[in-house]
């Protein structure tokens, strides 16, 4: 217990209170003009954006995986289940690279999406691929074990009542999934907002444009600009945090859930 | 378009469920091999693009070997650590009720759900020269950063959470009960947890550590922060991609992370034969 | 296969910290890798013919900024090969560099220098010929960060004190002139040879603009892809200053061969190896040699066009300052 609460104090917490106490050094007005400074937003926002647009496409994916995975049965189906966790086990500078490389202009999806007037590389689009390709697995992984234990009974009452299939989907399956579903998108959120190795290679870290927050605040490290780096990643630790508590009382709701129908 | 001819709705029903399961599975096969499948197969084909030996060059190239070795002994290193950390945390979680619970459980997650980047920041402002500590270090000729004990503490960071994670529910969900009778059979805290804690969370502890593990040697962020880019000294596998991307050497680059690319799926197998059996 | 991969690398792991035998660090700026990948076995072969002793020099590259501040963090660099002065004169006000670091070694401690040049893609097809060409609205211009690498800042500058001469000192025209010249700019990476990859591999861009000892180095290396050189009518004088970082030589004991590393490049061997590499150097033997190398041009300092680096410091890269004003309004 002691030893378990000594290596998490050196290993976690003295690191973020050297943070904190750096962000609490640089004052309250400070603080907020480097927050507030264009730059700083413009990749805050980006980052918000580009995370959001890859959530959105994981949340409708994952549902489409998961679905696909529980209910149907088809050749290859254990394949494509292992394959699911393909993002969690490469490392993301690999996704990067590869990504990257197939984008670009002379890539292969380069040169399909490039002469359509697509751009991918360097771009918001570019972000967000990166974003959603870490982050894959975190919808499909959580809905999946709860599409599993739903009782079809009550898919069956619906359909003898005459429910249409997409009704019996709208009004019977989704609202069973929703807390997990929601559980897995919040993740997909964080680890996108965090997500660092494969968005450098494939951003263009174009300042104001495609230059996401935690990049900003390595870069602001590499301006000697100390208080900018701090200011920022404080920023980006106290939305990790906000999204951590708010997946944790999902979390708790799902559990809850999950109590009732059992 | 013959399925319209078809008059009675009972056979209507079974032809539309075909149809709508093809399309949905049709879909999710074609946006995993473009999302997941070929970026994957793709570094393959670019790091045997020159061939065979020209791989196999790159590949022994002392700088990439270095790198190899010095990622396999980081994660020798963490892994182990974070074993024990997983399962003493959740261990203490599940079992005992006391003050700050609720805020351990929060700090453990911490470092799942920041950028590592700030993880990287962290450990400067704290072991750098001009950290909290760093002066104190620097008089006794302590270095952290820019050298092994830099990465490893950066890599322990972000590989924290993940035994927990895997275990903790387990634990939770199973009770103390098994445990108590063991305790009132009058068996050491050893034993029991010898024979009877860890036979229960085998199977998580060990997908836990093969995550903990493919995140170890993957990790790129933090570590950037903190290595300092010494070649063949304090570069990992997956700065050195970075390093010979920008050596102009793409080939090498692709080379470097197919070996990671190997290690992953080898990851991907071990886990899929862990589900199965848990 | 993979077993004996394994076993090469622990024997490399472990047999290096085995030897006894002098090691030194060099940390240096982004597109020094294949100089110095070149330089540093011609000096083994030299100390170890002059003191019998073996010599390992370890390379860190990145931009010399960001290189200079993890130096500062505790990068145990035993010397410095940066490409500003700046740099430098940031470590010895953190005391880890003698102040006089300038009088340490001849020419202001700068054994070479080189110039911001163009590198354009085959054939020249947007007929870029000097700095006016690149603020056309038809030409993508690919440089790296200005605030993070010191090959942009020279560019920067160099493109100011074009546009200075050219406008009579018209300091509003200059900011004008280099205003458009970062909106031409697709993509910043952070350090020179992240901007090359962009240029040669991702193929963006019409022109790149770095060190002539890049655009000379990347033309000879993508032979296949024709890469034409452009040298401008005028650029800047680029300094390439070294320094023994003292403390940490001190510490390790390695002042010695750190001194002697950093003769090494005023010498007619590594004069040479530094020209083939294309950067001008000092030694009139091995100017006279590659004289073909390095076309003629008008060639400004920092200390002419500006007044020094210390008023270039406060009037344009200060926080708020001229760089910032055009850097940001793209």
């Amino acid at each position: 217990m002691g030893v378990t609460l000594s290596y998490l104090g050196v290993i976690v917490l003295l690191p973020v209170i050297a943070l904190v106490l750096k962000g609490a050094e640089i004052g309250p007005a400070r603080f907020w003009a480097i927050t507030t400074a264009p730059r700083t937003l413009a990749a805050l926002q980006l980052t918000l954006l580009a995370a959001t647009m890859a959530t959105i496409f994981n949340a409708l994916y994952g549902l489409l995986m998961a679905w696909v995975l529980v209910r149907y049965e088809f050749p290859g189906k254990r394949i494509l289940d292992a394959l699911v966790d393909i993002p969690f086990a490469l490392p993301t500078a690999v996704a990067g690279l590869a990504l990257s490389a197939l984008f670009a202009a002379n890539g292969w999806y380069g040169a399909i999406l490039e002469p359509m007037g697509l751009p991918v590389v360097f771009t918001i689009w570019g972000v967000a691929i990166a974003m959603s390709f870490t982050s894959i697995p975190f919808v499909i992984r959580a809905v999946q074990p709860v599409l599993e234990d739903l009782d079809p009974q009550y898919e069956q009452a619906a359909r003898t009542l005459g429910a249409g299939r997409f009704t019996i989907f709208a009004r019977v399956i989704f609202p069973a999934i929703l807390p997990a579903f929601l559980v897995g998108v919040t993740l997909s959120f964080a680890r996108s907002l965090g997500e660092f190795g494969a968005v450098v290679f494939i951003a263009g870290n174009l300042p104001m444009k495609t230059e996401i927050a935690s990049l900003l605040a390595v870069i602001r490290l590499e301006e000697y600009d100390y208080n900018g780096a701090a200011v920022i990643a404080l920023v980006l630790l106290l939305i990790a945090l906000l999204l951590l508590v708010v997946s944790n009382l999902l979390q708790a709701r799902a559990l809850r859930y999950k109590g009732k129908t059992a | 378009m013959s399925a319209h001819a078809d008059p009675a709705p009972a056979a209507l029903a079974p032809r539309e469920s075909r149809l709508v399961p093809r399309l949905l599975i049709g879909l999710a096969l074609l946006l995993t091999a473009v999302f997941v499948v070929v970026p994957m197969a793709y570094i393959f084909h670019r790091a045997f693009a020159a061939g065979y030996a020209v791989f196999l060059t790159n590949i022994t190239e002392p700088n990439t070997l270095h790198a190899i070795w010095l990622t396999v002994l980081t994660a020798v290193i963490v892994l182990p650590v974070n074993i024990a950390f997983g399962v003493a945390a959740a261990w203490a979680i599940a079992r005992f009720t006391f003050p700050g619970r609720k805020a351990l459980l929060v700090l453990i997650e911490i470092p799942f759900s920041i950028s590592p980047i700030i993880a990287g920041i962290c450990y400067l402002l704290l072991y750098g020269r001009n950290g909290l500590i760093g002066p104190y270090l620097l008089a006794n000729d302590i270095q952290i950063l820019f050298a092994l004990p830099g990465i490893v503490m950066v890599t322990m960071f972000v590989t924290a959470p993940f035994v927990v994670r895997e275990v903790l529910p387990l634990m939770q969900a199973q009770g103390s009960e098994q445990e108590q009778a063991a305790l009132t059979l009058g068996a050491s805290g050893w034993q029991i947890f010898r024979r009877v804690t860890l036979p229960n969370i085998r199977w998580a502890l060990l997908y836990g550590a093969v995550l903990c593990g493919a995140r170890a040697v993957g990790e790129f962020g933090g570590v950037s922060v903190v290595a300092g880019k010494i070649r063949g000294q304090t570069n990992t596998l997956p700065l050195q991609i970075e390093l010979l991307f920008q050596d102009l050497n793409v080939t090498g680059a692709f080379a470097a992370a197919s070996t990671l690319t190997l290690i992953a799926l080898v990851v991907l197998v071990l886990k899929t034969l862990m589900e199965s059996r848990r | 296969m993979k077993s004996r991969l394994l076993a090469a690398a622990l024997a490399l792991g472990l047999a290096a910290p085995a030897s006894a035998q002098d090691a030194i660090l060099n940390v240096s700026y982004d597109i020094a890798r294949e100089l110095f990948a070149e330089i540093n076995p011609a000096f083994a072969a030299k100390w170890k013919a002059d003191t019998g002793r073996d010599v390992t020099v370890d390379q860190s590259h990145g931009g010399s900024s960001a290189q200079a501040r993890a130096i500062l963090e505790g990068l145990p660099a035993d010397v410095v090969t940066f490409n500003q002065v700046t740099d430098i004169d940031v470590l010895a006000e953190g005391g880890l560099v003698d102040p006089n670091w300038r009088e340490a070694f001849p020419n202001g401690a700068s054994p070479y220098y080189s110039l911001p040049a163009f590198l354009v893609r085959a054939d020249n097809p947007k007929g870029i010929r000097d700095w006016d060409d690149l603020v056309r609205e038809d030409v993508k211009v690919v440089f790296p960060n200005p605030k993070t690498s010191g090959n942009a800042r020279y560019t920067y500058l160099a493109a100011y004190a074009f546009a200075l001469d050219k406008n009579g000192g018209d300091q509003a025209a200059a900011q004008d002139f280099v205003k458009q010249l970062f909106a031409n700019v697709p993509v910043f990476d952070q350090g020179g040879r992240a901007a090359t990859v962009t240029f040669a591999e991702k193929e963006i861009g019409d022109v790149l603009i770095t060190f002539e000892a890049e655009t000379g180095g990347i033309a000879a290396q993508y032979a296949d892809k024709n890469f034409v050189r452009v040298t401008p009518s005028l650029s800047l004088y680029a300094e390439f200053p070294v320094a023994v970082v003292s403390e940490n030589a001190a510490k390790r004991g390695t002042e010695e061969v750190s001194k002697a590393y950093l003769d090494f490049l005023y010498s007619p061997e590594g004069q040479r190896i530094l020209a083939t590499r294309f950067n001008r150097v000092h030694d009139e033997a091995v100017k006279a040699e590659f004289a073909d190398s390095f076309p003629e041009l008008k060639l400004v300092t920092v200390e002419e066009v500006f007044g020094g680096w210390d008023k270039v410091k406060s009037e344009h890269f200060a926080e708020g300052a001229i760089l910032d004003q055009v850097f940001v309004n793209q």
